[in-house]
C-alpha cells in the first residue's frame, strides 16, 4: 500500500464582531452516470438533442409503463463506490420521493432513501503538497434526474424538455468534514477526477453533469472538534442548504457569502433558520427558496414498481478487479518512478488522458525531461491554442522522438523547440526531419574549434575586454552559436571559448 | 389485547395532504376526509398487533429477481408522440404556465 502521509489543512476562519468563526460544510454531489441509456428506460442520454426526442413512454410517465433498471448504471455506481473505498450494499432498494413540478412527469423521483447501494467511504482531498483533508462519504445512491425547464423563451410560459428526465444520477453524500470554500471546491474537483479515471461520470459541469448542493453552518473554534469526538451535531450551528450549483467558482462564492450571512444573523442576536437557499451569481448572494419549504414533505415510500436490487459479491469483485490505477496511486508512482516533484506529478495526473500520454512519451526515456516537455512545451502550447490532449497535433510517439534526440545529444534544447514547432505545424518523424533539414547538433570539436578561433581572431578588442571581464565569454559563445545556426553543442562551445580565452 | 390509538389526522393535516397531492378538496369536505384517513390508519394499525420480530419483510410473492436491461438505446425519436397529449406545446417543448423559482 501507498504511504500517504499528509497534514490536515487549517479550517478557514472568519473574524466576526464577537470573535472568530469557523465553517462546517457537507456536500451532496449529483453526478450523471456515464451510460448510453437512462436508469429505467431505453432512451438515450445524449446531451444537446432536439427537445423531447430522447424520451420514452416510461420517462413521459405514460399510464401502465413500468421501469426496468439499466444494469450498467448499477455497475457504474458500484464502480464509483469502490473507487471511493466505500462499502457496497449487496441489497438495496428504491423509494419514491413525491413532489409536483412540470419537469417531473411521474410526480415522483425514484431514489434510494432507506437502502442506498453504496455505504460509507472516504476521499482524500489534496490542498497542496503534503496537505490534504480526508472527507468521509456517508453514502451514494442511484436516482433519476428531472427534466429541464426553460423560463426565458416566453414571457408567460415555461418550456419543458424531458430529455434529461430519468437519466441516472449518483448522489454522493459527504459527512460535514469540509472546512472552507477552497476545500469544498477541491473536494468536488477530486470526486470529478476519480470518476473521470473510473469512467463513471464525464464530470462536465457546464452541461450540468456534475452539480452540488452545499450545506453550510458556522461554529466557534473548538466546537467542531467536539462534534468530531462525539459525532453529536448539537455542537454545530444550524445549517442552510444551497441548491444546485454547477461551477467551482460559484460554490466557493456561495459558501463565503452564506457563512458571513449566518455570522451576521447570530451576532445580531437573531437565529439561523434551517432552510433551502439559492445562490444568485449575478448578485453574489443566497436567497431563501420559500416555495421549496412548503412542499418539503416528500412522503417517501418504497417504490412498488421495483423489487429490491440484489447483486452478487462475485459481480462486485469482478468490477473491483477491473478498476484502473486511481489518481493518488498514480501520483505517488510518478514521484517514485520518474523522480519528478509532487507538483509535476499532480499536473500530469490531473486527467487520466494526460497521464497516459506522458507515460507513452517517457517510456524508455528520461522521465524528468519528458515531464518537463509535456508540462511546459506541450501543455503550454495546447492551452494557448485551447486544445485538449486528445486533439494534440504532436503525438506521444513524436514528442518521445524529440526527447530521444535531445537525450542522445543529436539536438540542443533550443533546436528541440524549433523541431517541436515543425512537428506541431507540419507533422512528420522528428528524427527524419532533423536529418533532412540538417538540424543535427555539431559535436565535432574540430569544426567548433575552427569557428571559435575565427571569432576570436576577428574581434581582438572584445578579447581584451573579456580578459578583465570573464562574463563577456558569453558574447563569444553567442557569436559561435549564431555562425553555426544554433547547431553547435553549447557545452562544447562554452568549454572551448573559456579555454581559448584562458579564463 | 392492547388497542393502539391511531395517529390522529386533524382537518389541517387533511388539508395539507390534499394540497401535497394536488387534489382540490372543499373546506366543507375536509372533516369527513380527516375522519376517513383516521379510519384507514386505524385499520392499518391493527397490523402492529402481529409479532414480526425476526421476520424479513416480504417484497415479492414469488421468488423473483429484479428484472434488468442492457445499456442500449431502444426508445426515443418520437417527439410528436410524446407531445401529442400536451395541452400546449411549442417548438418541441411542453409549454406550461410560468414556474420560476
Amino acid at each position: 500500500m501507498l504511504d500517504l502521509t499528509y497534514e490536515s489543512p487549517k479550517p478557514k476562519t472568519i473574524a466576526g464582531a464577537t470573535g472568530d468563526w469557523e465553517l462546517v460544510i457537507g456536500l451532496e454531489v449529483h453526478a450523471q452516470v456515464a451510460s448510453q441509456a437512462k436508469l429505467f428506460s431505453g432512451a438515450s442520454t445524449t446531451f444537446g438533442a432536439e427537445p423531447n426526442s430522447n424520451v420514452s413512454f416510461v420517462d413521459a410517465a405514460m399510464p401502465g409503463m413500468l421501469p426496468v433498471i439499466n444494469e450498467f448504471c448499477v455497475a457504474q455506481a458500484v464502480r464509483t463506490g469502490l473507487g471511493l473505498k466505500a462499502a457496497i450494499n449487496l441489497w438495496s432498494a428504491f423509494d419514491r420521493k413525491n413532489y409536483f413540478y412540470p419537469d417531473l412527469p411521474q410526480g415522483y423521483q425514484i431514489s434510494q432513501l432507506y437502502h442506498p447501494i453504496v455505504g460509507e467511504g472516504e476521499v482524500l482531498v489534496d490542498m497542496g503538497p503534503g496537505v490534504a483533508r480526508m472527507v468521509r462519504i456517508e453514502r451514494i445512491h442511484l436516482e433519476q434526474d428531472a427534466g429541464k425547464s426553460i423560463h426565458d423563451m416566453d414571457p408567460h410560459m415555461s418550456f419543458v424538455d424531458l430529455n434529461r428526465t430519468g437519466v441516472a444520477l449518483m448522489e454522493i453524500v459527504s459527512r460535514p468534514d469540509i472546512r472552507g470554500p477552497e476545500e469544498a471546491a477541491a473536494y468536488v474537483g477530486k470526486l470529478r477526477q476519480i470518476m473521470r479515471y473510473l469512467g463513471t461520470c464525464d464530470g462536465n459541469m457546464q452541461n450540468g453533469n456534475l452539480r452540488a448542493d452545499v450545506n453550510v453552518s458556522v461554529c466557534r473554534p473548538g466546537d467542531y472538534e467536539k462534534y468530531q469526538a462525539t459525532q453529536d451535531f448539537s455542537h454545530l450551528g444550524t445549517r442552510c442548504e444551497i441548491k444546485n450549483m454547477n461551477s467551482m467558482r460559484f460554490i466557493q462564492q456561495a459558501i463565503e457569502y452564506e457563512a458571513r450571512r449566518q455570522i451576521a444573523l447570530i451576532e445580531d442576536g437573531k437565529e439561523v433558520v434551517q432552510e433551502t437557499r439559492l445562490y444568485d451569481p449575478d448578485k453574489g448572494e443566497t436567497r431563501s427558496m420559500r416555495s421549496k419549504e412548503e412542499a418539503h414533505d416528500y412522503r417517501y415510500f418504497p417504490c412498488p414498481d421495483l423489487l429490491p436490487l440484489e447483486i452478487e459479491q462475485g459481480w462486485v469483485d469482478d468490477i473491483a478487479a477491473s478498476l484502473p490505477e486511481l489518481p493518488d496511486a498514480k501520483r505517488e508512482r510518478f514521484v517514485t518512478d520518474y523522480g519528478m516533484t509532487e507538483y509535476d506529478a499532480s499536473v500530469l495526473t490531473a486527467e487520466v488522458e494526460s497521464a497516459a500520454f506522458f507515460e507513452e512519451v517517457a517510456r524508455g526515456r528520461d522521465g524528468k525531461l519528458a515531464a518537463n516537455w509535456v508540462i511546459n512545451e506541450l501543455f503550454g502550447r495546447l492551452k494557448k491554442e485551447d486544445l485538449s490532449i486528445a486533439d494534440s497535433p504532436v503525438s506521444a510517439a513524436q514528442l518521445g522522438g524529440i526527447i530521444e534526440l535531445i537525450g542522445k545529444g543529436d539536438i540542443s534544447g533550443k533546436i528541440a523547440k524549433d523541431l517541436f514547432e515543425i512537428v506541431w505545424t507540419e507533422g512528420g518523424d522528428p528524427a527524419a526531419i532533423v536529418e533532412e533539414r540538417g538540424m543535427k547538433q555539431v559535436t565535432d570539436t574540430g569544426a567548433i574549434e575552427a569557428e571559435v578561433d575565427r571569432v576570436i581572431a576577428e574581434n581582438p578588442a572584445q578579447v581584451e575586454k573579456a580578459k578583465s571581464n570573464p562574463k563577456l565569454a558569453g558574447w563569444f559563445v553567442g557569436q559561435v552559436m549564431k555562425a553555426t545556426g544554433g547547431k553547435a553543442n553549447p557545452k562544447a562551445v562554452n568549454d572551448l571559448v573559456a579555454a581559448k580565452l584562458g579564463l | 389485547m392492547e388497542t393502539l390509538s391511531p395517529m390522529s389526522i386533524d382537518v389541517e393535516t387533511a388539508r395539507r395532504v390534499a394540497k401535497l397531492a394536488r387534489i382540490k378538496v372543499e373546506d366543507a369536505d375536509l372533516p369527513a376526509l380527516a375522519q376517513d384517513f383516521n379510519r384507514i390508519l386505524g385499520f392499518v394499525e391493527q397490523l402492529n398487533e402481529v409479532d414480526v420480530d425476526g421476520v424479513e419483510p416480504m417484497t415479492s410473492v414469488t421468488p423473483m429477481r429484479l428484472k434488468r436491461r442492457q445499456d442500449g438505446v431502444t426508445a426515443g425519436g418520437m417527439q410528436d408522440k410524446i407531445l401529442s397529449n400536451a395541452p400546449d406545446a411549442r417548438e418541441g417543448f411542453f409549454a406550461v404556465p410560468k414556474v420560476v423559482e
